[in-house]
């Protein structure tokens, strides 16, 4: 057994060395011949195209084909995620959460049901630093630094002002508004009044002493830990919902109107008690007040996603920017770099097009 | 780069008008996502007329940046056909996949044996 490893490799050590002494002679017989290079000659030279001036095919310049291939791949990537979501929400098609209930809040209106109006200025704000961007590629194509420039400047404000509403909106998902009880199946249940808007779990729940507190690293066992434990529990929640006759309960099945299915007082109460599991607040990757837990997982994926493509945009466009001010294109003598940023600055608008159709409209 | 200063002549005008497109196109979403017409409930071709709508508006909107902002209509047909037909393509079969299986998946969910809300 351990003679014949041994001798195999001995055997592969040999091949090993007769291989480099092989390719060494070849090498050194090339170079021999031609001591400009020590490329091996494949007999193939004739029928592989090796560029030139004349032929040009594409009729663009090196670093732009690479940058549509690099946007073609990523649109894909992007594709991949949202048609994941479709999938997802065909899976759920009848208890998926509705988007204008979800993302209602706008800046200053304080309880005032706002459906798509923060969305669509978040949508104009980007279009508009795209519009900036083409601006500033036109403006390079005639050698006017000053309105590159300046251009560039409004398209990274754009940026930044759009980061920082996605920044508002997740904080919004993520706080959440009226909470809600999560079932034993982790179905997620609502609670509505007779007139079928929504209450909030904090306002008609009861709050009773209770001895559980959080369990944290430094007062329990060391190695184990909890998340923030919720503001209430099932129990202060079902006895709020008896307090209070004209509170119901509203499940996430789709009805023919396509709307949530409301539950009757009686069938309400008794959900409650019979499946009642855990008060849920807000959203994460793992339970979510909205509905699905996927459509949390989805939306932080791709809006994260996509997030990480207008942060990486702002600070290629910040490097060009200087680029521009120091005089960097003005001294090549063309502005091709602005126009490559430009393409991926665009393509980082037309994937939030889709975005917003998928995840606000449709 | 010759050709494409030749090119880039005067496009500060075709800019703002796409941009003005862009805009219409999506206040126009906005105002339909918001009001919901019931007319557009109805369903044709397996889904809503409102989601039609959006879906083609969509399209148009991503054919306006690609072709005007990301001025595909000035490249060599090579390029724009090897850019758009490939993602295309691989597109409409990742979805027509993924949708099909998604839908399978719920009616597995629903006509099953199998209960998953305990």
């Amino acid at each position: 057994m351990s003679c014949g490893f041994i001798s195999s490799v001995f055997y592969y050590l040999c091949k090993e060395n007769i291989l480099r002494i092989l390719t060494f002679a070849t090498l050194e017989k090339n170079s021999f011949y031609n001591m400009s290079t020590t490329v091996l000659k494949t007999g193939t030279e004739g029928s592989i195209w090796g560029g030139g001036e004349d032929v040009q095919p594409l009729k663009a310049s090196y670093g732009k084909l690479m940058m549509w291939f690099f946007i073609l791949s990523d649109a894909l990537t992007f594709s991949g995620f949202l048609a994941a979501y479709g999938f997802s929400r065909f899976k759920f098609i009848d208890s998926w959460p509705i988007a204008d209930e979800v993302f209602n809040h706008f800046p200053f209106l304080h309880g005032v049901d706002a459906p798509m109006y923060y969305v669509a200025l978040m949508t104009f704000i980007l279009i508009f630093s795209s519009v900036t961007m083409v601006l500033a590629v036109d403006a390079g194509h005639h050698m006017k630094k000053n309105k590159v420039v300046t251009y560039m400047a409004l398209t990274i404000l754009g940026g930044f002002i759009f980061l920082g509403s996605q920044a508002w909106e997740w904080k919004n998902f993520i706080k959440g508004e009226y909470g809600a009880i999560e079932t034993k199946g982790r179905q997620i249940l609502q609670l509505v009044d007779t007139d079928g808007h929504r209450v909030k779990v904090s306002e008609i729940a009861i709050a009773s002493h209770s001895d559980r507190v959080q369990h944290e690293g430094k007062n329990g066992l060391w190695y184990e830990s909890e998340s923030k434990l919720p503001s209430y529990t099932v129990e202060e929640v079902i006895a709020g919902v008896e307090a209070n006759p004209n509170v119901l309960v509203r499940t996430q099945i789709l009805n023919e109107e396509g709307e949530k299915t409301v539950l009757s007082r009686a069938a309400s109460i008794a959900k409650l008690k019979k499946d009642g599991a855990l008060v849920v607040e807000g959203a994460n990757l793992v339970r979510n007040e909205y509905g699905s837990p996927l459509f949390a997982d989805f939306f932080f994926f791709i809006t994260g996603f996509h997030g990480f493509h207008v942060f990486t945009g702002v600070m290629i466009n910040i490097v060009i920017f200087f680029n521009v001010l120091l005089g960097t294109y003005e001294k090549r003598g063309h502005y091709e770099m602005v126009e490559k940023v430009g393409l991926y600055w665009h393509f980082v608008d037309l994937v939030w097009v889709f975005v917003f159709t998928f995840f606000y409209l449709v | 780069m010759a050709h494409d200063i030749a090119h880039h002549e005067s496009n500060t005008k075709r800019i703002w008008n796409v941009f003005w497109l862009l805009s219409a196109v999506t206040i126009v979403e906005v105002v339909l996502g918001i009001f919901k017409p019931d007319v557009l409930n109805n369903v044709v071709l397996g889904m809503k007329i409102l989601n039609w709508i959006f879906i083609i508006l969509t399209l148009y909107k991503a054919y306006l940046i690609t072709w005007a902002f990301m001025h595909m209509e000035g490249e060599a047909k090579g390029l724009r056909r090897s850019v758009v037909w490939t993602g295309v393509f691989l597109v409409c079969y990742l979805l027509f996949i993924l949708l099909t299986e998604g839908d399978y998946v719920h009616e597995v969910f629903n006509k099953g044996y199998k209960a998953w809300d305990f």
